[in-house]
Protein backbone atom coordinates (compact mmCIF):
# COMPACT_ATOMS: atom_id res chain seq x y z
CA UNK A 1 0.00 0.00 0.00
CA UNK A 2 1.34 3.43 -0.66
CA UNK A 3 2.06 5.72 1.77
CA UNK A 4 -0.03 8.00 0.64
CA UNK A 5 -2.99 5.86 0.94
CA UNK A 6 -1.99 4.27 4.01
CA UNK A 7 -2.15 7.92 5.68
CA UNK A 8 -5.63 8.44 4.56
CA UNK A 9 -7.04 5.36 5.40
CA UNK A 10 -6.04 6.25 9.00
CA UNK A 11 -7.12 9.72 9.06
CA UNK A 12 -10.52 8.36 7.77
CA UNK A 13 -10.33 5.43 10.21
CA UNK A 14 -7.92 6.47 13.09
CA UNK A 15 -8.95 3.53 15.60
CA UNK A 16 -7.39 1.15 13.29
CA UNK A 17 -3.22 -0.38 14.46
CA UNK A 18 -1.16 -1.42 12.05
CA UNK A 19 0.02 -5.00 12.49
CA UNK A 20 3.50 -5.73 12.77
CA UNK A 21 4.59 -9.17 12.19
CA UNK A 22 3.30 -9.33 8.61
CA UNK A 23 5.08 -9.50 5.35
CA UNK A 24 2.07 -6.87 4.22
CA UNK A 25 0.47 -4.21 5.42
CA UNK A 26 -2.17 -5.09 7.90
CA UNK A 27 -4.35 -3.74 10.13
CA UNK A 28 -6.23 -4.70 13.37
CA UNK A 29 -9.87 -3.43 13.21
CA UNK A 30 -12.46 -3.85 15.93
CA UNK A 31 -15.71 -5.46 14.95
CA UNK A 32 -18.06 -2.46 14.81
CA UNK A 33 -16.17 -1.02 11.54
CA UNK A 34 -14.68 -3.13 10.06
CA UNK A 35 -16.94 -3.51 7.13
CA UNK A 36 -16.75 0.31 6.48
CA UNK A 37 -13.07 -0.29 6.57
CA UNK A 38 -13.63 -3.11 3.82
CA UNK A 39 -15.90 -1.32 1.93
CA UNK A 40 -13.76 1.76 1.59
CA UNK A 41 -10.39 -0.66 0.59
CA UNK A 42 -12.73 -2.05 -1.81
CA UNK A 43 -14.46 1.51 -3.43
CA UNK A 44 -11.78 3.73 -3.17
CA UNK A 45 -8.02 2.51 -2.36
CA UNK A 46 -8.72 -0.12 -5.58
CA UNK A 47 -8.45 -3.40 -3.10
CA UNK A 48 -11.51 -4.82 -5.07
CA UNK A 49 -9.80 -8.63 -4.94
CA UNK A 50 -10.91 -10.57 -1.92
CA UNK A 51 -8.26 -13.01 -2.49
CA UNK A 52 -8.19 -15.09 1.43
CA UNK A 53 -10.92 -14.91 4.03
CA UNK A 54 -10.30 -17.54 6.70
CA UNK A 55 -9.88 -17.45 10.28
CA UNK A 56 -7.43 -18.42 13.39
CA UNK A 57 -8.28 -19.93 16.85
CA UNK A 58 -5.88 -18.61 19.69
CA UNK A 59 -6.75 -21.51 21.90
CA UNK A 60 -6.36 -20.02 25.14
CA UNK A 61 -6.15 -16.25 24.38
CA UNK A 62 -8.77 -13.83 26.00
CA UNK A 63 -10.51 -13.37 22.68
CA UNK A 64 -10.32 -17.12 21.03
CA UNK A 65 -11.26 -16.03 17.37
CA UNK A 66 -10.35 -13.62 15.05
CA UNK A 67 -10.99 -13.27 11.16
CA UNK A 68 -9.06 -12.28 8.75
CA UNK A 69 -9.70 -10.70 5.11
CA UNK A 70 -6.74 -10.50 2.77
CA UNK A 71 -7.41 -7.91 -0.08
CA UNK A 72 -5.89 -7.34 -3.59
CA UNK A 73 -5.12 -4.60 -5.43
CA UNK A 74 -5.08 -5.56 -8.99
CA UNK A 75 -3.21 -2.34 -10.23
CA UNK A 76 -0.26 -1.71 -7.97
CA UNK A 77 -0.18 -5.71 -6.82
CA UNK A 78 -0.60 -5.71 -3.46
CA UNK A 79 -1.91 -6.96 -0.38
CA UNK A 80 -3.61 -5.60 2.72
CA UNK A 81 -4.77 -7.67 5.44
CA UNK A 82 -7.91 -6.92 7.69
CA UNK A 83 -8.09 -8.90 11.24
CA UNK A 84 -10.91 -8.75 13.10
CA UNK A 85 -11.54 -10.23 16.85
CA UNK A 86 -14.55 -12.15 17.42
CA UNK A 87 -16.08 -10.34 20.98
CA UNK A 88 -17.69 -14.03 21.58
CA UNK A 89 -15.72 -16.93 22.17
CA UNK A 90 -18.42 -19.51 23.52
CA UNK A 91 -20.34 -18.77 20.49
CA UNK A 92 -18.32 -16.52 18.23
CA UNK A 93 -20.42 -14.48 15.13
CA UNK A 94 -19.41 -11.74 13.01
CA UNK A 95 -21.30 -9.82 10.24
CA UNK A 96 -21.30 -11.58 6.45
CA UNK A 97 -18.85 -9.66 3.80
CA UNK A 98 -20.64 -11.95 1.07
CA UNK A 99 -23.27 -8.48 0.21
CA UNK A 100 -19.85 -6.78 -0.34
CA UNK A 101 -17.98 -10.05 -2.50
CA UNK A 102 -20.19 -12.40 -3.50
CA UNK A 103 -17.21 -14.74 -3.40
CA UNK A 104 -16.91 -14.59 0.32
CA UNK A 105 -19.93 -16.57 0.20
CA UNK A 106 -18.50 -20.07 0.15
CA UNK A 107 -15.21 -18.79 1.83
CA UNK A 108 -17.57 -17.92 5.08
CA UNK A 109 -19.11 -21.48 4.89
CA UNK A 110 -15.80 -22.94 5.03
CA UNK A 111 -15.05 -20.91 8.24
CA UNK A 112 -18.12 -21.79 9.64
CA UNK A 113 -17.86 -25.53 8.87
CA UNK A 114 -14.76 -25.91 10.24
CA UNK A 115 -14.26 -23.09 12.84
CA UNK A 116 -17.70 -22.78 14.00
CA UNK A 117 -17.61 -18.68 13.28
CA UNK A 118 -21.38 -17.79 12.43
CA UNK A 119 -21.50 -14.78 9.91
CA UNK A 120 -24.46 -13.37 10.21
CA UNK A 121 -26.61 -11.95 7.59
CA UNK A 122 -25.38 -15.07 5.20
CA UNK A 123 -28.15 -16.45 2.76
CA UNK A 124 -26.95 -20.10 3.71
CA UNK A 125 -24.84 -20.58 6.12
CA UNK A 126 -24.35 -24.48 6.05
CA UNK A 127 -21.21 -26.60 6.24
CA UNK A 128 -19.80 -27.01 3.54
CA UNK A 129 -16.62 -29.72 3.52
CA UNK A 130 -18.40 -32.08 6.17
CA UNK A 131 -21.82 -33.26 6.38
CA UNK A 132 -24.74 -31.23 8.04
CA UNK A 133 -24.75 -33.84 11.10
CA UNK A 134 -21.43 -33.51 11.75
CA UNK A 135 -21.46 -32.13 15.16
CA UNK A 136 -17.95 -30.84 15.43
CA UNK A 137 -15.50 -27.58 14.13
CA UNK A 138 -12.02 -29.50 13.16
CA UNK A 139 -9.64 -26.38 12.55
CA UNK A 140 -10.45 -25.29 16.15
CA UNK A 141 -7.20 -26.13 18.76
CA UNK A 142 -9.55 -28.67 21.01
CA UNK A 143 -9.95 -30.86 17.93
CA UNK A 144 -7.58 -33.62 17.53
CA UNK A 145 -6.01 -34.53 14.00
CA UNK A 146 -7.28 -37.64 14.46
CA UNK A 147 -11.21 -36.84 14.76
CA UNK A 148 -13.58 -37.78 17.37
CA UNK A 149 -16.00 -40.84 17.25
CA UNK A 150 -19.48 -39.89 15.74
CA UNK A 151 -22.03 -41.03 13.53
CA UNK A 152 -21.79 -41.99 9.92
CA UNK A 153 -23.86 -39.20 7.49
CA UNK A 154 -26.25 -41.96 6.03
CA UNK A 155 -28.46 -44.20 8.72
CA UNK A 156 -29.43 -46.58 5.93
CA UNK A 157 -25.82 -47.38 5.75
CA UNK A 158 -24.94 -47.20 8.84
CA UNK A 159 -27.66 -49.80 10.20
CA UNK A 160 -26.69 -52.08 7.28
CA UNK A 161 -22.90 -51.75 7.45
CA UNK A 162 -22.02 -51.13 11.38
CA UNK A 163 -19.56 -48.69 10.05
CA UNK A 164 -19.16 -45.54 12.64
CA UNK A 165 -16.87 -42.23 12.34
CA UNK A 166 -13.84 -43.52 14.45
CA UNK A 167 -10.42 -41.65 15.07
CA UNK A 168 -7.91 -42.39 12.32
CA UNK A 169 -4.56 -43.99 13.61
CA UNK A 170 -2.23 -41.85 13.98
CA UNK A 171 1.58 -42.07 14.11
CA UNK A 172 2.42 -45.83 15.26
CA UNK A 173 -0.62 -46.73 13.40
CA UNK A 174 -0.48 -49.56 11.10
CA UNK A 175 0.29 -47.56 7.59
CA UNK A 176 4.03 -46.30 7.14
CA UNK A 177 6.60 -45.13 4.65
CA UNK A 178 10.33 -45.70 4.94
CA UNK A 179 12.82 -43.30 4.90
CA UNK A 180 16.34 -43.36 3.68
CA UNK A 181 16.16 -46.41 2.33
CA UNK A 182 15.84 -47.18 -1.55
CA UNK A 183 13.23 -46.06 -3.28
CA UNK A 184 10.73 -49.15 -3.87
CA UNK A 185 10.80 -49.53 0.14
CA UNK A 186 10.05 -45.77 0.45
CA UNK A 187 6.55 -47.04 -0.86
CA UNK A 188 3.66 -46.27 1.92
CA UNK A 189 2.85 -49.82 3.54
CA UNK A 190 1.15 -51.59 6.53
CA UNK A 191 3.85 -52.08 9.29
CA UNK A 192 2.20 -54.46 10.94
CA UNK A 193 -1.43 -55.75 10.68
CA UNK A 194 -1.76 -57.65 13.87
CA UNK A 195 -3.87 -54.64 14.75
CA UNK A 196 -6.17 -52.18 13.57
CA UNK A 197 -8.36 -49.81 14.67
CA UNK A 198 -10.68 -52.24 15.71
CA UNK A 199 -8.61 -54.86 17.28
CA UNK A 200 -6.09 -53.21 19.96
CA UNK A 201 -2.23 -52.85 20.14
CA UNK A 202 -0.79 -56.00 21.74
CA UNK A 203 1.42 -55.26 24.84
CA UNK A 204 4.82 -55.95 24.66
CA UNK A 205 4.44 -58.72 27.74
CA UNK B 1 -10.57 -80.12 -16.45
CA UNK B 2 -9.49 -78.00 -13.75
CA UNK B 3 -7.63 -74.78 -15.33
CA UNK B 4 -10.06 -72.05 -16.74
CA UNK B 5 -8.01 -71.26 -19.12
CA UNK B 6 -9.70 -74.61 -21.03
CA UNK B 7 -12.70 -73.99 -21.21
CA UNK B 8 -11.14 -70.72 -23.88
CA UNK B 9 -12.14 -70.33 -27.38
CA UNK B 10 -10.19 -72.46 -29.44
CA UNK B 11 -10.83 -72.65 -33.02
CA UNK B 12 -9.88 -76.28 -33.38
CA UNK B 13 -13.11 -77.41 -31.69
CA UNK B 14 -15.03 -74.70 -33.77
CA UNK B 15 -18.44 -76.66 -35.05
CA UNK B 16 -17.79 -79.76 -32.71
CA UNK B 17 -19.07 -80.04 -29.45
CA UNK B 18 -17.47 -79.01 -26.47
CA UNK B 19 -17.71 -80.43 -23.22
CA UNK B 20 -17.48 -78.16 -19.81
CA UNK B 21 -18.92 -77.41 -16.85
CA UNK B 22 -21.81 -75.10 -16.59
CA UNK B 23 -19.90 -72.95 -13.59
CA UNK B 24 -16.89 -72.60 -15.89
CA UNK B 25 -18.77 -71.79 -19.09
CA UNK B 26 -20.79 -68.74 -17.23
CA UNK B 27 -16.99 -68.13 -15.25
CA UNK B 28 -15.26 -67.49 -18.56
CA UNK B 29 -18.05 -65.45 -19.77
CA UNK B 30 -18.48 -63.30 -16.94
CA UNK B 31 -14.25 -63.02 -16.76
CA UNK B 32 -13.68 -61.92 -20.70
CA UNK B 33 -16.46 -58.92 -20.08
CA UNK B 34 -16.03 -57.00 -16.58
CA UNK B 35 -17.82 -54.11 -17.28
CA UNK B 36 -16.07 -51.47 -15.02
CA UNK B 37 -17.69 -48.75 -13.23
CA UNK B 38 -15.15 -46.26 -12.51
CA UNK B 39 -15.01 -44.81 -9.01
CA UNK B 40 -12.53 -42.15 -9.55
CA UNK B 41 -11.94 -40.22 -6.87
CA UNK B 42 -8.87 -38.48 -6.42
CA UNK B 43 -5.25 -38.95 -7.80
CA UNK B 44 -5.29 -42.45 -8.51
CA UNK B 45 -7.93 -42.11 -10.95
CA UNK B 46 -5.67 -40.28 -13.10
CA UNK B 47 -3.40 -43.75 -13.41
CA UNK B 48 -6.70 -45.45 -14.33
CA UNK B 49 -7.31 -43.06 -17.00
CA UNK B 50 -4.20 -44.05 -18.52
CA UNK B 51 -5.15 -47.60 -17.94
CA UNK B 52 -8.05 -46.76 -20.42
CA UNK B 53 -5.87 -45.08 -23.01
CA UNK B 54 -4.05 -47.06 -25.44
CA UNK B 55 -0.19 -47.21 -23.78
CA UNK B 56 -1.60 -49.16 -21.31
CA UNK B 57 -4.94 -50.68 -22.84
CA UNK B 58 -7.08 -51.99 -20.57
CA UNK B 59 -9.46 -53.65 -23.45
CA UNK B 60 -6.50 -56.17 -23.97
CA UNK B 61 -8.63 -57.50 -20.96
CA UNK B 62 -11.94 -57.47 -22.29
CA UNK B 63 -12.43 -54.70 -19.63
CA UNK B 64 -12.59 -51.64 -21.83
CA UNK B 65 -16.35 -50.84 -21.88
CA UNK B 66 -16.01 -48.19 -18.22
CA UNK B 67 -19.64 -47.07 -17.58
CA UNK B 68 -20.46 -44.65 -15.99
CA UNK B 69 -23.77 -46.07 -14.91
CA UNK B 70 -23.62 -48.05 -12.15
CA UNK B 71 -26.88 -49.99 -13.49
CA UNK B 72 -24.36 -50.88 -16.61
CA UNK B 73 -21.47 -51.96 -14.83
CA UNK B 74 -20.13 -55.24 -12.68
CA UNK B 75 -16.79 -53.69 -11.11
CA UNK B 76 -16.86 -51.03 -9.38
CA UNK B 77 -12.75 -49.83 -9.34
CA UNK B 78 -12.71 -47.11 -6.41
CA UNK B 79 -9.43 -44.77 -7.51
CA UNK B 80 -8.69 -42.61 -4.70
CA UNK B 81 -9.57 -41.20 -1.15
CA UNK B 82 -13.23 -41.87 0.19
CA UNK B 83 -14.20 -39.20 2.79
CA UNK B 84 -16.99 -40.24 5.15
CA UNK B 85 -18.82 -37.62 3.31
CA UNK B 86 -18.23 -39.46 0.08
CA UNK B 87 -18.63 -42.63 1.56
CA UNK B 88 -22.20 -42.78 1.32
CA UNK B 89 -22.45 -42.12 -2.30
CA UNK B 90 -19.94 -44.91 -2.91
CA UNK B 91 -22.48 -47.56 -0.95
CA UNK B 92 -25.50 -45.92 -2.75
CA UNK B 93 -23.67 -46.65 -6.36
CA UNK B 94 -22.38 -50.29 -5.08
CA UNK B 95 -25.92 -50.71 -3.93
CA UNK B 96 -27.53 -49.65 -7.44
CA UNK B 97 -24.88 -52.00 -9.44
CA UNK B 98 -26.29 -55.45 -10.88
CA UNK B 99 -25.57 -58.61 -9.55
CA UNK B 100 -22.58 -60.35 -9.49
CA UNK B 101 -20.43 -57.18 -8.80
CA UNK B 102 -16.99 -57.01 -7.60
CA UNK B 103 -15.13 -54.37 -5.87
CA UNK B 104 -11.38 -53.45 -6.45
CA UNK B 105 -9.94 -51.68 -4.22
CA UNK B 106 -7.25 -49.34 -5.88
CA UNK B 107 -4.34 -47.48 -3.93
CA UNK B 108 -3.63 -46.99 -0.49
CA UNK B 109 -6.50 -44.70 -0.03
CA UNK B 110 -9.20 -46.78 -1.42
CA UNK B 111 -7.26 -49.94 1.00
CA UNK B 112 -6.77 -48.10 4.13
CA UNK B 113 -7.04 -44.32 4.25
CA UNK B 114 -3.38 -44.01 3.07
CA UNK B 115 -2.07 -40.87 4.12
CA UNK B 116 -4.72 -39.53 4.57
CA UNK B 117 -4.83 -40.31 8.77
CA UNK B 118 -7.36 -37.73 9.46
CA UNK B 119 -11.22 -36.62 10.89
CA UNK B 120 -12.96 -36.47 7.38
CA UNK B 121 -11.55 -39.35 5.78
CA UNK B 122 -12.96 -43.23 6.02
CA UNK B 123 -9.81 -45.12 6.60
CA UNK B 124 -10.69 -48.28 4.28
CA UNK B 125 -13.72 -48.63 1.64
CA UNK B 126 -13.89 -52.22 2.91
CA UNK B 127 -15.97 -50.95 5.96
CA UNK B 128 -18.35 -49.93 3.84
CA UNK B 129 -18.37 -52.03 0.70
CA UNK B 130 -16.66 -55.75 0.68
CA UNK B 131 -13.82 -55.64 -1.56
CA UNK B 132 -12.52 -58.13 -3.57
CA UNK B 133 -8.97 -57.21 -4.97
CA UNK B 134 -6.44 -54.90 -3.18
CA UNK B 135 -3.76 -52.99 -4.63
CA UNK B 136 -1.09 -51.43 -3.06
CA UNK B 137 0.50 -47.99 -4.48
CA UNK B 138 0.21 -44.57 -4.27
CA UNK B 139 -0.77 -43.92 -7.00
CA UNK B 140 -0.83 -47.53 -8.09
CA UNK B 141 1.09 -48.08 -11.22
CA UNK B 142 -1.36 -48.74 -14.45
CA UNK B 143 0.42 -52.32 -14.95
CA UNK B 144 -0.81 -53.13 -10.97
CA UNK B 145 -3.58 -51.97 -12.13
CA UNK B 146 -3.95 -54.32 -14.99
CA UNK B 147 -2.34 -57.12 -12.60
CA UNK B 148 -5.13 -56.62 -10.02
CA UNK B 149 -7.89 -56.88 -13.30
CA UNK B 150 -6.25 -59.92 -14.09
CA UNK B 151 -6.47 -61.28 -10.46
CA UNK B 152 -9.85 -60.73 -10.12
CA UNK B 153 -10.32 -62.78 -13.54
CA UNK B 154 -8.63 -65.53 -11.56
CA UNK B 155 -11.06 -64.80 -8.60
CA UNK B 156 -14.03 -64.98 -11.02
CA UNK B 157 -12.89 -68.40 -12.45
CA UNK B 158 -13.07 -70.00 -9.39
CA UNK B 159 -16.56 -68.75 -8.38
CA UNK B 160 -19.92 -71.28 -7.84
CA UNK B 161 -21.85 -69.13 -9.92
CA UNK B 162 -24.43 -71.51 -11.28
CA UNK B 163 -25.74 -71.98 -7.55
CA UNK B 164 -25.93 -68.29 -7.31
CA UNK B 165 -27.72 -68.06 -10.73
CA UNK B 166 -29.96 -70.87 -9.28
CA UNK B 167 -31.14 -68.87 -5.61
CA UNK B 168 -30.97 -65.37 -6.86
CA UNK B 169 -28.86 -63.18 -4.58
CA UNK B 170 -26.16 -65.38 -2.87
S1 LIG C 1 -3.30 -43.77 -3.00
FE1 LIG C 1 -2.01 -41.97 -3.40
S2 LIG C 1 -2.28 -41.53 -5.58
FE2 LIG C 1 -3.98 -42.87 -4.92
S3 LIG C 1 -5.65 -41.50 -4.36
FE3 LIG C 1 -4.48 -41.93 -2.51
S4 LIG C 1 -2.99 -40.25 -2.36
FE4 LIG C 1 -3.77 -40.28 -4.46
Amino acid sequence: MLEEQKTELLSRFPDLTERKDCTYLAFNVAESQFKKVLQALRDDFGYSFLSNLTAVDWDSAENRFSVVYILFNMTSSNYVGVNVVCADSENPAIATVSDLWPAADWHEREVYDLFGITFTGHPDMRRILMWDSYPYHPLRKDFPLAGKPTDFPSDDVRERMGTTVLPAPMAGGPFTAGTGCSMHKMEPHAKDQSWNEKKTKPTAE
Amino acid sequence: MTSGSEYGYNSKVEGNVVVTKLDAAVNWVRKNSVWPMPMGLACCAIELMAVGGSRFDISRFGMEVMRFSPRQSDCMIVAGTVTYKMAEAVRRIYDQMAEPKWVIAMGACASTGGMYRSYSTLQGVDRIIPVDVYISGCPVRPEALLDGLMSLQKKIEREHSVPQLIKGRS
